[in-house]
């Protein structure tokens, strides 16, 4: 990995949902901060800055991952995805996100982009999880409104495994 | 064409919020545009739970760069005023602490800077000399003559004491045929919503006005307090908040003290100034719901029934009443008999400030602690007196048919059937089932029990309950009641509706909700009704009870809509009557049409009438005034203020929830395991069920963390113990069980929809249900919440006992507590012992030794001074450290001892060092115990008792670097309070 140097802001490049962006930072800036306050990404929440709650989730080439845990610096030439990327190519809402909305699996909504990202990583390896593995998937992430009872309901209802 | 409209209210509608929530283009308030050049601030908070501030020195902060300026509460008291509180009493608190520090996280100086990150560099280059004061933390020693006093103007830290007496409780507690009592204590939590406060603002100098952007959430009564202690008037303090908070709970009504804050950064800088609080500064210095005491008793017949309450109530709200202080204790007055028909009643409330974050409104408000007391005294008095808890329950309901009915305290219970819900839930739940899985359990030798709660739940808080904390004269003088909401309904020149209101929603789906009564009203689908909740107090209606809280959208906000829509309606069929020639009355409104109700084919668009008030006015009735704008308002009647009996009808609507639970122990580990809950819910007309619902989980989840996990953890010291989500810890979707939920629906006689609250019943009646539940297994008297495994296992197995013979048993540190990390270990230096002793006297060898030392200074005859940057888990900071070398036995032995200071706290600490020579070189022998406040203590003593142990080794590590030798060998060091529980986790198979 290149020497950066403190006070200074570093070109990054990467693709975003897709798309090639670019933008400046200095090498101590959150991943988190950067998408929320230099671009502007509003799906992007921050909720304890130390990686327990989940709200920040989002993955990298793939991977998920906290953004408020992650360096702006670090995902120069990688692909970062965040809730924009589910959406489907003509515009509204992907099967997961209407069952989501169904099932009224969000309140305030500020966790949902997190559990969402985390969701589509996790159905692709477990495209039918029992609610036990789903419960214990979801335990990464805080939500404070729901009781996590409609988001089970949801997520279940989707992968076509209603209790 | 069909003209029977479907009705929208009480249908299971999907919520309009959730497409741009589920996609991301929701703003929430840290997406907000601000303006160009807006700075940004953080705060240094209090390391101390009551100090002195001796000194403040900033001057090395301002000359950072991108600082722009640095202000401390000597600066602030010049250009604002203390915080409004509703007692008389000296209890003075400003935006930043002034003179004295009262809780460990009260901000002391505001950094303002360019961006965050450098806002936050300049906190550690500011110095604050504090003198530390003994502080008042445990409630009951606080209370006390003697007590380290709070705030010592007022000379006592109980600030108000008031006697309110119903009925005749003496002759009710003569004449009974015994007296049962219980002594509660109800922790210190909150609700912690994921996102934390913001606040952006902007003053004007030139009109003397400040524009404010938060995630506050009202009441709004606190304007009045935000724009007095900004000594401006109330139309110079515009409050904007949008339409999308990351949850409420009633904490964000608290980031009223940021919004004075933010305020005056910048009116001093002369920019807009924005900040987003962190987690750790949320859980310390947020707020908390009060902690309480309460010592209750009950009058009751040998049969069970309850003929009178005694309370006695002791509420903690921590360092400062900020407003709506005491709201807990007085929220909930009028329904103190809570679902019983008890007569005869007297309270003593007490108010008590310590050395804790200040309190505020957190969901429940007072119901949690109060039911606490309550239901577990209800369960005590079954099992005194041999009878079934359940049936105790039933037998001292408020019967069915005497509704309304005016309680003791003076709540008014507009409608109910509280013995059938109570049936209900036993037949739907299937309470036979589970007292017979709770004997075969037993039967079994399982940890099995039951526990039952019934609650009233309010809704739509009085604005003149506080009024009851004054004497009787004082109150007559300006008597407070009633609570106005406010909403709009606006339809445009091309006939959409549009909507605003002054719920301030926090997630709960208010846009939905009056979407569906704007659309019933109207004939129109809820997807045809544009609703716009974001609110701004230079624009939109508002009055001192807006906001998100008391559950009162259902019984106000929604009531003013349908009102705003009734007089919508009512306009535009007077407009449509012209044209079709039909009187208004005999118009219906369905499909988007206007039509005649005996001939349907005799109708005109909606649009097209709406529109004629825009493009036509000339065409409007003679009276009509043009445009289509209608205001609803509404405070309802019953809500009137005190009277001279010191009865309140402190809520508007109440709902009645009955819960029934069974849950298991784990016998070895003290886990409560949940395993049936059923919740029943009379809340009057459900206007959205999916939704009603919904806020009936939530509760629920909350409430499980109440019952088993969250309390705010405070040292002797007042030093804050959980500061970050892996301290304070919040259930997850695999700790919170689905609970069975029971519906029944007695429409309220006070609100026009008929609908009562419903997301907070649960927050009062499942940490007791639990409680009682956890009782009812082990057959104890009492247990207090949060039910850890540690607090259960004590229960089942008594005190730990101590080791078996031979097992080394821990000395125990200076101050043993959770903040002492203590460790002894063994290190071998390859070099001679002479120059091992003479390494540790050099300054500059020590510098080099010393992990993170940036500076060393010889301050005296064997005294040094230090500039070190520790890590412990996610916090690193700068400390300043001293060490003092003393007992010196050249070159054999010496101890250390000193102290780090810096922003993120301060540890003091004492070692002693062995030096042995050994195989050519020296053997070192070590032990030490470190004593951490501040921040540091915050985070965790796993995570500090890790960094502990490695900052040992890297020492001795560097030392033999130092010295020319290889590597030094250095032993972990481990703890010995750590080795009985990593041999308990050996012999669990968990670890090693």
């Amino acid at each position: 990995m290149p020497q950066l140097s403190r006070d200074t802001r570093h070109a990054i490049s990467f693709t975003l949902n897709g798309k090639a962006t670019s933008g400046h930072a200095e090498p101590r800036m959150l991943l988190s901060d950067f998408l929320v306050h230099e671009l502007g990404m509003t799906s992007v929440h921050v909720g304890c800055e130390h990686g327990v709650c989940g709200a920040c989730t989002l993955r990298i080439d793939g991977t998920v991952s906290r953004a408020c845990l992650t360096f702006a610096v670090q995902v120069d030439g990688k692909r970062v995805d965040t809730v924009e990327s589910l959406s489907p190519e003509e515009g509204g809402l992907s099967d997961l996100q209407k069952s989501f909305r169904r099932n009224h699996g969000l309140q305030c909504g500020y966790c949902t982009p997190g559990i969402l990202m985390s969701l589509d990583a996790y159905l692709e390896e477990n495209p039918k999880p029992s609610e036990a593995e789903l419960r214990d998937m979801l335990s990464g992430h805080l939500c404070r409104c729901t009781g996590y009872v409609n988001i089970v309901r949801a997520v279940m209802e989707h992968v076509g495994n209603s209790p | 064409m069909s003209q029977t409209q479907e009705k929208y209210v009480g249908q299971p509608v999907e919520r309009v919020e959730d497409a741009a929530l589920l996609t991301g283009s929701a703003m929430f308030s840290d997406h907000l545009p601000t303006r160009t050049g807006t700075l940004h601030a953080a705060i240094l908070r209090s390391p101390h739970a009551h100090a002195e501030i001796a000194s403040i020195d900033v001057s090395a902060a301002k000359a950072m760069p991108g600082v722009v300026e640095v202000l401390t509460g000597e600066d602030l008291r010049d250009i604002s005023d203390p915080f409004l509180i509703v007692l008389r009493e000296p209890i003075l608190q400003w935006a930043l602490a002034v003179g004295k520090v009262r809780y460990v996280g009260e901000p002391v100086v505001i950094a303002i800077a360019t961006d965050r990150y450098r806002a936050e560099d300049a906190l550690s280059a500011i110095e604050v000399a504090y003198r530390t004061l003994k502080p008042a933390i445990d409630p009951e020693e606080a209370a006390a003559e003697g007590a380290p006093v709070v705030h010592e103007d007022v000379g006592s830290n109980i600030v108000s004491t008031r006697d309110f007496v119903y009925g005749d409780p003496d002759a009710a507690f003569a004449e009974a045929d015994r007296t049962v009592k219980l002594k509660i204590s109800y922790p210190r939590n909150s609700h912690t919503p994921i996102e934390g406060f913001v606040a952006a603002v902007a003053y004007d100098p030139a009109t003397e006005s400040y524009d404010v952007q938060s995630n506050f959430q009202g009441p709004y009564s606190t304007h009045t307090v935000i724009s007095k202690a900004l000594r401006v008037s109330s139309s110079k303090l515009r409050m904007r908040t949008p339409n999308f908070s990351g949850g409420g709970f009633g904490v964000k009504v608290q980031v009223f003290p940021y919004i004075v804050l933010m305020g005056l950064a910048s009116r001093v800088t002369g920019r807009p100034v924005k900040w987003i609080e962190d987690r750790l500064e949320h859980l310390s210095g947020a707020t908390a719901a009060p902690n309480r005491i309460v010592s209750i008793e009950a009058a009751v017949r040998n049969d069970g029934t309850i003929t009178g309450f005694r309370f006695d109530q002791l509420d903690d709200y921590g360092a400062f009443l900020r407003a709506p202080m005491p709201g807990p204790l007085y929220r909930m007055h009028g329904i103190l008999t809570g679902a019983y028909d008890v007569k005869n009643l007297s309270v003593t409330n007490r108010l008590l400030l310590t050395n804790k974050c200040p309190s505020g409104m957190v969901r429940g408000f007072g119901g949690p602690q109060m039911y606490y007391a309550i239901e577990r005294l209800v369960q005590r008095i079954a099992v005194e007196l041999g009878l079934d808890h359940y049936e105790v329950i039933r037998r001292n309901l408020v019967p069915a048919g005497v509704f309304p009915y005016r309680a003791a305290a003076g709540a008014l219970l507009d409608s109910g059937d509280y013995p059938a819900a109570l049936e209900k839930a036993a037949n739907e739940g299937k309470l036979e089932e589970l007292r017979k899985r709770r004997d075969e359990a037993r039967a079994e030798g399982r940890l099995y029990g039951i526990g039952y709660a019934a609650i009233v739940e309010p809704a739509q808080s009085n604005m003149g309950y506080l009024s009851n904390i004054l004497p009787l004269e004082e109150r007559r003088k300006n008597p407070k009641g009633g609570a106005v909401s406010n909403a709009t309904v606006n339809i445009d020149p091309l006939g959409t509706v549009n909507v605003t209101a002054d719920s301030i929603p926090q997630g709960q789906g208010h846009m939905t909700v009056l979407s569906q009564i704007v659309a019933d009203n109207l004939g129109l689908e809820p997807g045809d009704i544009h609703v716009n909740l974001e609110h701004d107090t230079a624009k939109d209606a508002w009055s001192i009870a807006t906001g998100n809280y008391s559950s009162r959208f259902t019984s106000s906000t929604a009531v003013a809509a349908d009102r705003a829509a009734k007089k919508a309606r009512a306009k535009l069929a007077r407009i449509a009557s012209q044209t079709l020639n039909v009187p208004p009355e005999n118009l219906e409104f369905g499909n988007g049409r206007i039509y005649a109700a005996d001939n349907p084919d005799n109708s005109i668009n909606l649009y097209r009438v709406a529109g004629s008030a825009h493009w036509t006015p000339g065409n409007l009735p003679d009276d009509m005034e043009p445009g289509i704008r209608e205001i609803g308002s509404w405070s309802p009647p019953e809500l009137e203020p005190p009277n001279d009996k010191d009865q309140i009808n402190s809520s508007l609507t109440y709902g009645f929830v009955f819960d029934f639970c069974g849950v298991e122990i784990d016998r070895d580990t003290g886990e409560v395991r949940i395993d049936k809950y059923v919740t029943m819910h009379d809340s009057g007309t459900l206007l959205n069920p999916k939704l009603a619902e919904g806020q009936v989980h939530g509760a629920f989840a909350w409430a499980v963390g109440c019952a088993l996990y969250e309390e705010f953890a405070y040292g002797e010291d007042g030093s804050f113990l959980n500061g970050t989500f892996a301290d304070y810890l919040v259930p997850t979707a695999w700790e919170v069980p689905e609970p069975q939920i029971v519906h029944m629906a007695t429409p309220s006689l006070v609100t026009p929809l008929g609908a009562k609250g419903v997301g907070e019943g649960n927050c009062m009646s499942t940490p007791v249900c639990i409680a009682n539940a956890v009782c009812d297994a082990l057959g104890v008297e009492n247990v207090t919440l949060p039910l850890s495994p540690d607090k259960v296992s004590a229960l089942i197995h008594g005190e730990e006992r101590p080791p078996p013979e031979g097992v080394e048993t821990p000395p125990a540190p200076k101050g043993a507590s959770d903040r002492v990390i203590a460790g002894t270990g063994e290190a071998f230096v390859p070099a001679a012992q002479e120059a091992v002793w003479d390494a540790l006297l050099d300054p500059e060898k020590l510098a080099a030794v010393i992990p993170g030392c940036h500076a060393l200074d010889r301050v005296g005859e064997n005294e040094y001074r230090a500039e070190v940057t520790v890590g412990a888990g996610p916090v690193k900071g700068r400390f300043k450290a001293t060490v003092i070398l003393s007992d010196m036995d050249p070159p054999n032995a010496a101890t250390l001892s000193g102290a780090l200071t810096g922003l993120l706290g301060l540890s003091e600490g004492t070692g002693r060092v062995t030096l042995t020579p050994r195989d050519g070189g020296t053997a070192l022998a070590y032990d030490y115990g470190i004593e951490v406040s501040g921040t540091v203590a915050a985070v965790g003593g796993r995570m500090l008792e890790g960094a502990a142990r490695a900052l040992v080794r890297q020492f001795f590590e560097r030392l033999a670097s130092v010295l020319g030798g290889g590597p030094a060998e250095a032993p972990e060091a481990d703890a010995p309070a750590a080795l009985w529980w990593r041999r308990l986790l050996a012999a669990l198979g968990i670890r090693r």
